[in-house]
Protein backbone atom coordinates (compact mmCIF):
# COMPACT_ATOMS: atom_id res chain seq x y z
CA UNK A 1 0.00 0.00 0.00
CA UNK A 2 1.47 3.57 -0.95
CA UNK A 3 0.42 6.41 1.11
CA UNK A 4 0.87 9.85 0.83
CA UNK A 5 -0.03 12.33 3.53
CA UNK A 6 0.18 15.76 3.55
CA UNK A 7 2.74 15.54 0.49
CA UNK A 8 3.48 19.38 -1.32
CA UNK A 9 6.13 20.54 -3.98
CA UNK A 10 7.14 23.60 -5.05
CA UNK A 11 9.51 25.12 -7.33
CA UNK A 12 11.74 28.66 -6.75
CA UNK A 13 10.81 30.80 -9.84
CA UNK A 14 10.85 34.62 -9.84
CA UNK A 15 7.80 35.76 -8.04
CA UNK A 16 8.79 33.57 -5.51
CA UNK A 17 7.44 29.35 -5.03
CA UNK A 18 4.94 27.98 -6.93
CA UNK A 19 3.18 25.44 -5.74
CA UNK A 20 2.82 21.93 -7.65
CA UNK A 21 1.06 19.76 -5.37
CA UNK A 22 -0.35 21.12 -2.41
CA UNK A 23 -1.39 19.27 0.72
CA UNK A 24 -1.93 16.10 -1.21
CA UNK A 25 -3.29 12.85 0.69
CA UNK A 26 -4.20 9.81 -1.54
CA UNK A 27 -3.79 5.94 -0.31
CA UNK A 28 -3.24 3.17 -3.26
CA UNK A 29 -4.27 0.17 -2.30
CA UNK A 30 -2.88 -3.49 -2.83
CA UNK A 31 -3.16 -5.20 -6.53
CA UNK A 32 -5.15 -2.21 -7.66
CA UNK A 33 -4.64 -0.64 -11.30
CA UNK A 34 -5.31 2.96 -10.88
CA UNK A 35 -4.99 6.15 -13.26
CA UNK A 36 -4.64 9.40 -12.20
CA UNK A 37 -5.95 12.33 -14.90
CA UNK A 38 -7.06 15.50 -14.75
CA UNK A 39 -6.15 18.59 -16.65
CA UNK A 40 -2.47 19.67 -17.92
CA UNK A 41 -0.53 21.35 -15.83
CA UNK A 42 -2.59 19.78 -12.79
CA UNK A 43 0.84 18.15 -10.94
CA UNK A 44 0.37 14.77 -12.48
CA UNK A 45 3.92 14.07 -13.79
CA UNK A 46 5.40 15.74 -10.84
CA UNK A 47 2.97 13.25 -8.84
CA UNK A 48 4.65 10.51 -10.55
CA UNK A 49 7.97 11.97 -10.04
CA UNK A 50 7.39 12.07 -6.30
CA UNK A 51 6.47 8.34 -5.80
CA UNK A 52 9.62 7.58 -7.63
CA UNK A 53 12.14 9.64 -5.73
CA UNK A 54 13.07 11.89 -8.74
CA UNK A 55 11.69 14.90 -7.21
CA UNK A 56 12.14 15.30 -3.37
CA UNK A 57 8.29 16.77 -2.12
CA UNK A 58 9.28 20.03 -0.11
CA UNK A 59 6.31 18.81 2.87
CA UNK A 60 4.57 16.10 3.63
CA UNK A 61 5.30 11.90 3.64
CA UNK A 62 5.21 9.12 1.43
CA UNK A 63 4.91 5.92 3.02
CA UNK A 64 5.30 2.14 0.99
CA UNK A 65 3.68 -0.89 3.10
CA UNK A 66 4.33 1.07 6.08
CA UNK A 67 8.06 2.17 5.78
CA UNK A 68 8.54 5.98 5.43
CA UNK A 69 10.15 5.96 2.13
CA UNK A 70 10.09 9.99 1.95
CA UNK A 71 13.93 10.50 2.45
CA UNK A 72 15.01 7.80 -0.20
CA UNK A 73 16.51 8.15 -3.01
CA UNK A 74 15.51 6.90 -6.95
CA UNK A 75 17.97 3.90 -6.31
CA UNK A 76 16.75 3.33 -3.12
CA UNK A 77 13.17 3.60 -3.84
CA UNK A 78 13.82 1.27 -6.84
CA UNK A 79 15.08 -1.49 -4.64
CA UNK A 80 11.81 -1.09 -1.84
CA UNK A 81 9.67 -2.52 -5.08
CA UNK A 82 8.80 0.65 -6.95
CA UNK A 83 8.92 0.47 -10.79
CA UNK A 84 9.01 4.33 -12.95
CA UNK A 85 8.53 4.03 -16.83
CA UNK A 86 9.53 7.54 -18.44
CA UNK A 87 6.59 9.48 -20.40
CA UNK A 88 9.56 10.41 -22.88
CA UNK A 89 11.74 7.65 -22.76
CA UNK A 90 15.63 7.96 -22.47
CA UNK A 91 17.84 6.91 -25.57
CA UNK A 92 21.12 5.49 -25.05
CA UNK A 93 24.00 4.82 -28.06
CA UNK A 94 25.20 1.30 -27.68
CA UNK A 95 23.76 -0.43 -24.75
CA UNK A 96 21.26 -2.90 -26.42
CA UNK A 97 17.55 -3.66 -25.30
CA UNK A 98 18.90 -6.91 -24.05
CA UNK A 99 21.14 -5.16 -21.41
CA UNK A 100 18.46 -2.71 -20.60
CA UNK A 101 15.80 -5.30 -20.20
CA UNK A 102 18.48 -7.23 -17.70
CA UNK A 103 19.61 -4.60 -15.64
CA UNK A 104 16.15 -4.01 -14.87
CA UNK A 105 15.56 -7.67 -13.89
CA UNK A 106 18.89 -7.33 -11.53
CA UNK A 107 20.33 -10.90 -13.10
CA UNK A 108 21.80 -12.21 -16.73
CA UNK A 109 18.47 -13.61 -18.54
CA UNK A 110 18.72 -15.52 -20.89
CA UNK A 111 17.85 -13.90 -24.45
CA UNK A 112 14.55 -16.81 -24.33
CA UNK A 113 12.98 -15.06 -21.28
CA UNK A 114 14.21 -11.55 -22.25
CA UNK A 115 12.21 -11.78 -25.50
CA UNK A 116 9.31 -12.67 -23.73
CA UNK A 117 9.32 -9.31 -21.78
CA UNK A 118 9.47 -7.64 -25.41
CA UNK A 119 6.73 -9.93 -26.81
CA UNK A 120 4.37 -9.21 -24.10
CA UNK A 121 4.60 -5.48 -24.98
CA UNK A 122 3.97 -6.32 -28.84
CA UNK A 123 7.19 -6.20 -30.26
CA UNK A 124 8.67 -9.58 -32.31
CA UNK A 125 11.58 -9.76 -30.40
CA UNK A 126 14.08 -11.03 -32.20
CA UNK A 127 13.97 -8.12 -34.31
CA UNK A 128 14.20 -6.22 -30.83
CA UNK A 129 16.58 -7.86 -28.64
CA UNK A 130 19.93 -6.65 -30.31
CA UNK A 131 19.16 -3.75 -31.60
CA UNK A 132 20.88 -0.32 -29.29
CA UNK A 133 18.28 1.79 -27.29
CA UNK A 134 19.32 4.91 -29.49
CA UNK A 135 17.37 6.99 -31.73
CA UNK A 136 16.96 4.60 -34.45
CA UNK A 137 13.89 3.44 -32.47
CA UNK A 138 10.63 5.19 -33.41
CA UNK A 139 8.53 7.27 -30.08
CA UNK A 140 6.67 3.95 -30.16
CA UNK A 141 8.87 1.29 -30.22
CA UNK A 142 10.94 3.56 -27.19
CA UNK A 143 7.88 3.31 -25.20
CA UNK A 144 6.77 -0.47 -25.60
CA UNK A 145 10.65 -0.80 -24.63
CA UNK A 146 10.19 1.48 -21.31
CA UNK A 147 6.95 -0.77 -20.66
CA UNK A 148 9.00 -4.17 -21.27
CA UNK A 149 11.93 -2.92 -18.05
CA UNK A 150 9.37 -2.45 -16.02
CA UNK A 151 7.30 -5.55 -16.31
CA UNK A 152 10.81 -7.72 -16.16
CA UNK A 153 11.48 -5.80 -13.05
CA UNK A 154 7.87 -7.18 -11.91
CA UNK A 155 7.86 -4.97 -8.48
CA UNK A 156 5.08 -4.31 -6.30
CA UNK A 157 4.35 -0.79 -7.66
CA UNK A 158 4.73 0.38 -11.05
CA UNK A 159 3.99 3.63 -12.26
CA UNK A 160 3.51 4.97 -15.82
CA UNK A 161 3.75 8.71 -16.82
CA UNK A 162 1.58 9.28 -19.99
CA UNK A 163 2.14 5.94 -21.63
CA UNK A 164 0.22 7.17 -25.01
CA UNK A 165 2.06 10.71 -24.92
CA UNK A 166 3.77 11.10 -28.12
CA UNK A 167 2.94 7.83 -30.01
CA UNK A 168 1.10 7.13 -33.08
CA UNK A 169 -2.06 6.06 -33.70
CA UNK A 170 -1.60 2.29 -34.48
CA UNK A 171 0.75 2.43 -31.73
CA UNK A 172 -1.56 3.04 -29.36
CA UNK A 173 -3.75 0.25 -30.36
CA UNK A 174 -0.91 -1.86 -29.31
CA UNK A 175 -0.66 -0.36 -26.48
CA UNK A 176 -3.71 -0.57 -25.21
CA UNK A 177 -3.87 -3.86 -25.60
CA UNK A 178 -0.23 -3.98 -24.06
CA UNK A 179 -2.08 -2.51 -20.48
CA UNK A 180 -5.63 -4.46 -20.89
CA UNK A 181 -3.29 -7.51 -20.57
CA UNK A 182 -1.24 -5.84 -17.83
CA UNK A 183 -4.38 -5.28 -16.09
CA UNK A 184 -5.29 -9.55 -16.11
CA UNK A 185 -2.01 -10.71 -15.38
CA UNK A 186 -0.02 -8.38 -13.10
CA UNK A 187 -0.04 -9.14 -9.36
CA UNK A 188 1.39 -5.83 -8.31
CA UNK A 189 0.03 -2.38 -8.06
CA UNK A 190 -0.26 -0.43 -11.45
CA UNK A 191 -0.62 3.21 -11.38
CA UNK A 192 -0.77 5.20 -14.91
CA UNK A 193 -0.97 8.58 -15.71
CA UNK A 194 -3.36 9.23 -18.26
CA UNK A 195 -5.93 10.79 -20.15
CA UNK A 196 -6.81 8.60 -22.48
CA UNK A 197 -10.54 7.20 -22.16
CA UNK A 198 -9.84 3.55 -22.95
CA UNK A 199 -7.02 3.46 -20.58
CA UNK A 200 -9.45 4.98 -18.11
CA UNK A 201 -11.86 1.61 -18.83
CA UNK A 202 -9.99 -0.12 -17.37
CA UNK A 203 -9.45 1.80 -14.35
CA UNK A 204 -10.68 -0.30 -10.92
CA UNK A 205 -10.13 3.42 -9.46
CA UNK A 206 -10.22 7.24 -11.35
CA UNK A 207 -8.26 9.83 -9.02
CA UNK A 208 -8.39 13.32 -10.77
CA UNK A 209 -6.02 15.68 -10.06
CA UNK A 210 -6.37 19.62 -10.48
CA UNK A 211 -4.10 22.36 -9.44
CA UNK A 212 -1.94 20.27 -7.19
CA UNK A 213 -4.87 18.40 -5.40
CA UNK A 214 -7.56 15.91 -5.51
CA UNK A 215 -10.25 16.93 -7.67
CA UNK A 216 -12.40 13.92 -7.01
CA UNK A 217 -11.61 9.77 -6.34
CA UNK A 218 -13.26 6.72 -6.73
CA UNK A 219 -14.61 3.73 -8.52
CA UNK A 220 -14.23 3.78 -12.56
CA UNK A 221 -18.39 3.81 -12.16
CA UNK A 222 -17.96 7.07 -10.31
CA UNK A 223 -16.12 9.10 -11.66
CA UNK A 224 -15.33 7.80 -15.80
CA UNK A 225 -19.30 9.47 -16.66
CA UNK A 226 -18.67 12.62 -15.23
CA UNK A 227 -15.10 12.74 -17.49
CA UNK A 228 -16.34 11.93 -20.90
CA UNK A 229 -16.04 14.55 -22.96
CA UNK A 230 -13.05 16.93 -21.00
CA UNK A 231 -9.58 16.63 -21.75
CA UNK A 232 -9.22 14.50 -18.57
CA UNK A 233 -10.58 11.45 -20.85
CA UNK A 234 -10.13 12.07 -24.85
CA UNK A 235 -10.61 9.18 -27.33
CA UNK A 236 -7.60 8.24 -29.44
CA UNK A 237 -9.17 9.95 -32.91
CA UNK A 238 -9.45 13.36 -30.52
CA UNK A 239 -6.40 15.34 -32.18
CA UNK A 240 -8.39 14.47 -35.64
CA UNK A 241 -11.92 15.44 -35.28
CA UNK A 242 -10.62 18.20 -33.26
CA UNK A 243 -12.97 21.31 -34.24
CA UNK A 244 -15.82 19.31 -35.58
CA UNK A 245 -17.27 18.80 -32.34
CA UNK B 1 45.82 -27.06 -27.59
CA UNK B 2 49.21 -26.40 -27.50
CA UNK B 3 50.78 -23.72 -24.87
CA UNK B 4 53.13 -21.13 -26.11
CA UNK B 5 56.53 -21.37 -26.02
CA UNK B 6 58.91 -18.45 -24.89
CA UNK B 7 55.97 -16.16 -23.00
CA UNK B 8 55.06 -15.89 -19.54
CA UNK B 9 52.52 -15.78 -17.05
CA UNK B 10 52.01 -11.72 -17.35
CA UNK B 11 52.99 -11.86 -21.11
CA UNK B 12 49.87 -13.90 -21.53
CA UNK B 13 47.60 -11.69 -19.64
CA UNK B 14 48.66 -9.33 -22.24
CA UNK B 15 48.06 -11.67 -25.12
CA UNK B 16 44.33 -12.04 -23.60
CA UNK B 17 43.74 -8.42 -23.84
CA UNK B 18 45.01 -7.14 -27.21
CA UNK B 19 44.29 -10.34 -29.48
CA UNK B 20 42.03 -12.12 -27.12
CA UNK B 21 44.07 -15.11 -27.41
CA UNK B 22 44.34 -18.16 -24.47
CA UNK B 23 46.09 -20.53 -26.75
CA UNK B 24 48.00 -20.62 -29.98
CA UNK B 25 45.48 -19.63 -32.31
CA UNK B 26 44.68 -21.50 -35.74
CA UNK B 27 46.10 -19.45 -38.93
CA UNK B 28 49.44 -17.84 -39.09
CA UNK B 29 51.07 -15.69 -36.08
CA UNK B 30 53.66 -14.17 -35.02
CA UNK B 31 54.44 -12.99 -31.68
CA UNK B 32 56.95 -10.38 -30.18
CA UNK B 33 57.67 -10.22 -25.91
CA UNK B 34 60.00 -7.73 -24.91
CA UNK B 35 61.70 -6.30 -28.17
CA UNK B 36 62.21 -10.27 -29.62
CA UNK B 37 60.52 -12.81 -31.60
CA UNK B 38 59.09 -15.43 -29.15
CA UNK B 39 57.31 -17.59 -31.18
CA UNK B 40 56.35 -17.86 -35.09
CA UNK B 41 54.03 -20.11 -36.90
CA UNK B 42 53.42 -20.02 -40.91
CA UNK B 43 50.48 -21.43 -42.84
CA UNK B 44 50.00 -22.87 -46.36
CA UNK B 45 48.82 -19.57 -47.75
CA UNK B 46 50.38 -16.52 -44.92
CA UNK B 47 54.16 -16.26 -44.53
CA UNK B 48 55.81 -14.00 -42.46
CA UNK B 49 59.15 -12.93 -42.59
CA UNK B 50 61.64 -11.00 -40.35
CA UNK B 51 63.04 -7.69 -41.99
CA UNK B 52 66.46 -7.60 -43.18
CA UNK B 53 67.86 -5.09 -40.66
CA UNK B 54 65.61 -6.80 -37.98
CA UNK B 55 63.08 -3.46 -38.08
CA UNK B 56 60.05 -5.76 -38.07
CA UNK B 57 58.52 -8.12 -40.40
CA UNK B 58 56.87 -8.76 -43.53
CA UNK B 59 53.10 -10.54 -43.95
CA UNK B 60 52.98 -12.15 -47.55
CA UNK B 61 48.99 -13.48 -47.94
CA UNK B 62 48.83 -14.91 -51.28
CA UNK B 63 46.34 -14.35 -53.50
CA UNK B 64 42.78 -16.13 -53.24
CA UNK B 65 43.42 -17.18 -49.45
CA UNK B 66 40.21 -17.21 -47.77
CA UNK B 67 38.85 -17.20 -44.19
CA UNK B 68 42.42 -16.82 -42.40
CA UNK B 69 43.55 -15.03 -39.55
CA UNK B 70 47.19 -13.25 -38.84
CA UNK B 71 47.97 -12.82 -35.28
CA UNK B 72 50.77 -10.67 -34.51
CA UNK B 73 50.65 -9.18 -30.71
CA UNK B 74 53.26 -7.24 -29.44
CA UNK B 75 53.85 -7.45 -25.38
CA UNK B 76 55.94 -5.67 -23.08
CA UNK B 77 56.35 -6.74 -19.86
CA UNK B 78 60.13 -5.51 -19.14
CA UNK B 79 60.14 -1.69 -17.59
CA UNK B 80 61.85 0.58 -19.71
CA UNK B 81 62.08 -1.00 -22.63
CA UNK B 82 61.59 1.05 -26.03
CA UNK B 83 61.21 0.11 -29.21
CA UNK B 84 59.83 1.13 -32.89
CA UNK B 85 58.50 -1.50 -35.45
CA UNK B 86 57.97 -1.94 -39.03
CA UNK B 87 55.46 -4.00 -39.99
CA UNK B 88 54.37 -4.58 -43.99
CA UNK B 89 51.38 -6.04 -44.78
CA UNK B 90 50.88 -7.78 -48.92
CA UNK B 91 47.45 -8.91 -49.21
CA UNK B 92 46.64 -10.68 -52.45
CA UNK B 93 43.94 -10.10 -55.09
CA UNK B 94 40.89 -11.67 -54.10
CA UNK B 95 41.70 -12.63 -50.36
CA UNK B 96 39.69 -12.53 -47.39
CA UNK B 97 41.21 -12.59 -43.75
CA UNK B 98 40.86 -11.36 -40.14
CA UNK B 99 44.48 -9.77 -38.91
CA UNK B 100 44.59 -9.12 -35.25
CA UNK B 101 47.07 -6.97 -33.63
CA UNK B 102 47.63 -5.09 -30.43
CA UNK B 103 50.08 -3.97 -28.05
CA UNK B 104 50.35 -4.30 -24.46
CA UNK B 105 52.78 -3.16 -22.12
CA UNK B 106 53.20 -4.17 -18.84
CA UNK B 107 55.17 -1.71 -16.86
CA UNK B 108 55.82 -2.74 -12.96
CA UNK B 109 59.09 -0.16 -12.99
CA UNK B 110 60.15 3.19 -13.41
CA UNK B 111 61.43 3.61 -16.33
CA UNK B 112 59.20 4.39 -19.47
CA UNK B 113 58.33 1.68 -21.69
CA UNK B 114 57.10 2.72 -25.35
CA UNK B 115 56.11 0.59 -28.75
CA UNK B 116 55.79 3.02 -31.65
CA UNK B 117 55.05 0.37 -34.98
CA UNK B 118 54.70 1.58 -38.72
CA UNK B 119 52.08 -0.81 -39.79
CA UNK B 120 51.92 -0.37 -43.47
CA UNK B 121 48.80 -2.21 -45.77
CA UNK B 122 49.18 -3.18 -49.13
CA UNK B 123 45.25 -4.62 -50.28
CA UNK B 124 45.36 -5.96 -53.57
CA UNK B 125 42.21 -5.81 -55.53
CA UNK B 126 39.25 -7.46 -54.56
CA UNK B 127 40.53 -8.37 -51.42
CA UNK B 128 38.87 -8.57 -47.89
CA UNK B 129 40.34 -7.21 -44.46
CA UNK B 130 39.41 -6.89 -41.21
CA UNK B 131 42.00 -5.43 -38.98
CA UNK B 132 41.67 -5.37 -35.32
CA UNK B 133 44.15 -3.62 -33.09
CA UNK B 134 43.91 -3.34 -29.19
CA UNK B 135 46.08 -1.54 -26.60
CA UNK B 136 46.17 -2.28 -23.25
CA UNK B 137 48.67 -1.23 -20.20
CA UNK B 138 49.09 -2.19 -16.68
CA UNK B 139 51.30 -2.64 -13.84
CA UNK B 140 51.77 0.14 -11.16
CA UNK B 141 55.27 1.10 -11.64
CA UNK B 142 56.33 4.82 -11.96
CA UNK B 143 57.14 4.34 -15.51
CA UNK B 144 54.41 5.21 -18.47
CA UNK B 145 53.19 3.22 -20.79
CA UNK B 146 53.25 4.91 -24.10
CA UNK B 147 52.15 4.31 -27.58
CA UNK B 148 52.42 5.96 -30.67
CA UNK B 149 50.95 3.60 -33.39
CA UNK B 150 51.15 5.01 -37.56
CA UNK B 151 49.15 3.01 -40.47
CA UNK B 152 49.33 3.56 -43.87
CA UNK B 153 46.91 1.60 -45.88
CA UNK B 154 46.86 1.56 -49.92
CA UNK B 155 43.71 -0.07 -51.23
CA UNK B 156 43.78 -1.34 -54.40
CA UNK B 157 40.37 -1.53 -56.74
CA UNK B 158 37.36 -2.60 -55.18
CA UNK B 159 38.81 -3.59 -52.18
CA UNK B 160 37.32 -3.72 -48.58
CA UNK B 161 39.33 -2.66 -45.51
CA UNK B 162 37.50 -2.63 -41.83
CA UNK B 163 39.53 -1.42 -38.67
CA UNK B 164 38.73 -1.79 -35.87
CA UNK B 165 40.96 0.03 -33.21
CA UNK B 166 40.36 0.10 -29.69
CA UNK B 167 42.29 1.55 -26.48
CA UNK B 168 40.46 1.22 -23.35
CA UNK B 169 43.01 1.25 -20.17
CA UNK B 170 46.25 1.94 -18.80
CA UNK B 171 47.72 3.59 -21.61
CA UNK B 172 49.71 6.95 -20.35
CA UNK B 173 50.60 8.37 -23.92
CA UNK B 174 49.10 7.62 -27.19
CA UNK B 175 49.68 9.55 -30.54
CA UNK B 176 47.86 7.51 -33.78
CA UNK B 177 48.20 8.45 -36.58
CA UNK B 178 46.28 6.37 -39.31
CA UNK B 179 46.55 7.41 -43.34
CA UNK B 180 44.60 6.01 -46.50
CA UNK B 181 44.52 5.84 -50.23
CA UNK B 182 42.21 4.56 -51.76
CA UNK B 183 41.38 3.11 -55.43
CA UNK B 184 38.03 3.51 -57.18
CA UNK B 185 35.30 1.11 -55.50
CA UNK B 186 37.52 0.62 -52.37
CA UNK B 187 35.50 0.99 -49.28
CA UNK B 188 37.25 1.37 -45.58
CA UNK B 189 35.26 1.41 -42.65
CA UNK B 190 37.41 2.72 -39.11
CA UNK B 191 35.77 1.85 -35.86
CA UNK B 192 37.76 3.88 -32.92
CA UNK B 193 36.45 3.30 -29.49
CA UNK B 194 39.13 5.56 -26.89
CA UNK B 195 38.81 5.67 -22.84
CA UNK B 196 41.41 7.57 -20.91
CA UNK B 197 41.67 8.41 -17.80
CA UNK B 198 43.72 9.95 -14.58
CA UNK B 199 46.38 12.11 -16.88
CA UNK B 200 46.74 10.32 -20.17
CA UNK B 201 46.65 12.07 -23.05
CA UNK B 202 45.67 10.42 -26.64
CA UNK B 203 45.90 12.04 -29.98
CA UNK B 204 44.40 9.94 -32.99
CA UNK B 205 44.68 11.51 -36.28
CA UNK B 206 43.23 9.99 -39.90
CA UNK B 207 43.62 10.98 -43.38
CA UNK B 208 41.66 9.79 -45.70
CA UNK B 209 42.18 10.32 -49.31
CA UNK B 210 39.54 8.91 -51.62
CA UNK B 211 41.34 8.96 -54.98
CA UNK B 212 39.12 6.80 -57.10
CA UNK B 213 36.23 6.90 -58.43
CA UNK B 214 32.66 5.38 -55.92
CA UNK B 215 35.52 4.93 -53.32
CA UNK B 216 34.15 5.14 -50.16
CA UNK B 217 34.94 5.55 -46.55
CA UNK B 218 33.25 5.66 -42.90
CA UNK B 219 35.62 6.65 -39.96
CA UNK B 220 33.27 6.32 -36.63
CA UNK B 221 34.89 7.53 -33.06
CA UNK B 222 33.18 6.72 -30.06
CA UNK B 223 35.48 8.00 -27.03
CA UNK B 224 35.51 8.78 -23.50
CA UNK B 225 37.89 11.24 -21.16
CA UNK B 226 37.64 11.13 -17.02
CA UNK B 227 39.48 12.73 -14.48
CA UNK B 228 42.24 15.00 -15.44
CA UNK B 229 43.09 12.80 -19.24
CA UNK B 230 42.85 14.78 -22.55
CA UNK B 231 42.26 13.68 -26.10
CA UNK B 232 42.47 15.26 -29.23
CA UNK B 233 40.92 13.55 -32.64
CA UNK B 234 41.01 14.90 -35.95
CA UNK B 235 39.70 13.35 -39.03
CA UNK B 236 40.05 14.97 -42.56
CA UNK B 237 39.06 13.41 -45.64
CA UNK B 238 40.16 14.29 -48.72
CA UNK B 239 37.46 13.74 -51.66
CA UNK B 240 38.85 14.07 -55.17
CA UNK B 241 37.03 11.92 -56.89
CA UNK B 242 33.15 10.73 -57.23
CA UNK B 243 33.48 9.46 -53.90
CA UNK B 244 31.60 9.34 -50.25
CA UNK B 245 33.10 10.04 -47.20
CA UNK B 246 31.91 10.10 -43.78
CA UNK B 247 33.41 10.82 -40.41
CA UNK B 248 31.97 11.00 -37.08
CA UNK B 249 33.30 11.82 -33.80
CA UNK B 250 31.11 11.20 -30.63
CA UNK B 251 32.56 11.55 -27.24
CA UNK B 252 31.45 11.46 -23.21
CA UNK B 253 33.17 14.31 -21.39
CA UNK B 254 33.87 13.61 -17.27
CA UNK B 255 35.12 15.74 -14.41
CA UNK B 256 37.97 17.83 -15.40
CA UNK B 257 39.02 15.71 -18.83
CA UNK B 258 39.32 18.18 -22.19
CA UNK B 259 38.61 16.75 -25.62
CA UNK B 260 38.59 18.73 -28.78
CA UNK B 261 37.37 17.30 -32.47
CA UNK B 262 38.90 18.76 -35.45
CA UNK B 263 36.72 17.84 -38.59
CA UNK B 264 37.97 18.85 -42.25
CA UNK B 265 36.58 17.19 -45.31
CA UNK B 266 37.67 18.92 -48.99
CA UNK B 267 35.93 18.24 -52.17
CA UNK B 268 38.18 18.56 -55.22
CA UNK B 269 35.70 16.92 -57.79
CA UNK B 270 31.95 17.89 -57.73
CA UNK B 271 30.45 14.32 -57.38
CA UNK B 272 32.21 14.22 -54.40
CA UNK B 273 29.99 13.88 -51.05
CA UNK B 274 31.51 14.28 -47.53
CA UNK B 275 29.80 14.92 -44.72
CA UNK B 276 31.38 15.58 -41.13
CA UNK B 277 29.58 14.82 -37.86
CA UNK B 278 31.06 15.67 -33.75
CA UNK B 279 29.13 15.64 -31.17
CA UNK B 280 30.73 16.08 -27.31
CA UNK B 281 29.09 16.27 -24.85
CA UNK B 282 28.39 14.62 -20.52
CA UNK B 283 26.37 12.54 -19.65
CA UNK B 284 22.67 13.23 -20.03
CA UNK B 285 20.83 12.92 -16.20
CA UNK B 286 18.16 11.67 -17.31
CA UNK B 287 20.13 8.01 -18.89
CA UNK B 288 21.60 8.43 -15.19
CA UNK B 289 17.76 8.38 -13.26
CA UNK B 290 16.41 6.05 -16.01
CA UNK B 291 18.97 3.19 -14.68
CA UNK B 292 18.69 4.36 -11.26
CA UNK B 293 14.97 3.69 -11.17
CA UNK B 294 15.83 -0.14 -12.40
CA UNK B 295 17.48 0.45 -8.73
CA UNK B 296 21.41 0.97 -10.33
CA UNK B 297 23.59 3.28 -7.84
CA UNK B 298 24.80 6.77 -9.37
CA UNK B 299 27.83 4.87 -10.07
CA UNK B 300 26.72 1.91 -11.10
CA UNK B 301 24.72 3.87 -13.84
CA UNK B 302 27.58 5.80 -15.09
CA UNK B 303 29.51 2.60 -15.65
CA UNK B 304 27.02 0.79 -17.07
CA UNK B 305 26.52 4.14 -19.54
CA UNK B 306 30.11 4.66 -20.38
CA UNK B 307 30.45 0.65 -21.32
CA UNK B 308 27.46 0.50 -23.67
CA UNK B 309 28.95 3.39 -25.30
CA UNK B 310 32.22 1.93 -25.77
CA UNK B 311 30.73 -1.58 -26.24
Amino acid sequence: MLTLENLSFGVQEEKGEKEIIRNLNLTIGDHKFVVITGPNGGGKSTLAKLIAGIEMPTEGKITLDGEDITEKGITERANAGISYAFQQPVRFKGVQVLDLIRLAARKKLSVADSCQYLSEVGLCAKDYINREVNASLSGGELKRIEIATVLARGTRLSVFDEPEAGIDLWSFQNLIAVFERMRETTKGTVLIISHQERILNIADEIVVIKDGQIASQGTREQILPGLLGTTSAVDACSKFYKGER
Amino acid sequence: MADFANIDKIQLRLLEEVADLHEVPAGAFNIRANGQLAQRVNSANIEIVSKEDGTGIDIHIKPGTRKESVHIPVVLSQSGIKEMVYNDFYIGDDADVVIVAGCGIHNGGDADSKHDGLHRFFVGKNAKVKYVEKHYGAGDGRGKRIMNPATEVTMEENSYMEMEMVQIKGVDSTKRSTRADLAAGAKLVIRERLLTHGTQYAESGFVVNLNGADSSTNVISRSVAKEESSQLFIAEINGNARCAGHSECDAIIMDNAKISAIPKITANDVDAALIHEAAIGKIAGEQIIKLMTLGLTEAEAEAQIVDGFLK
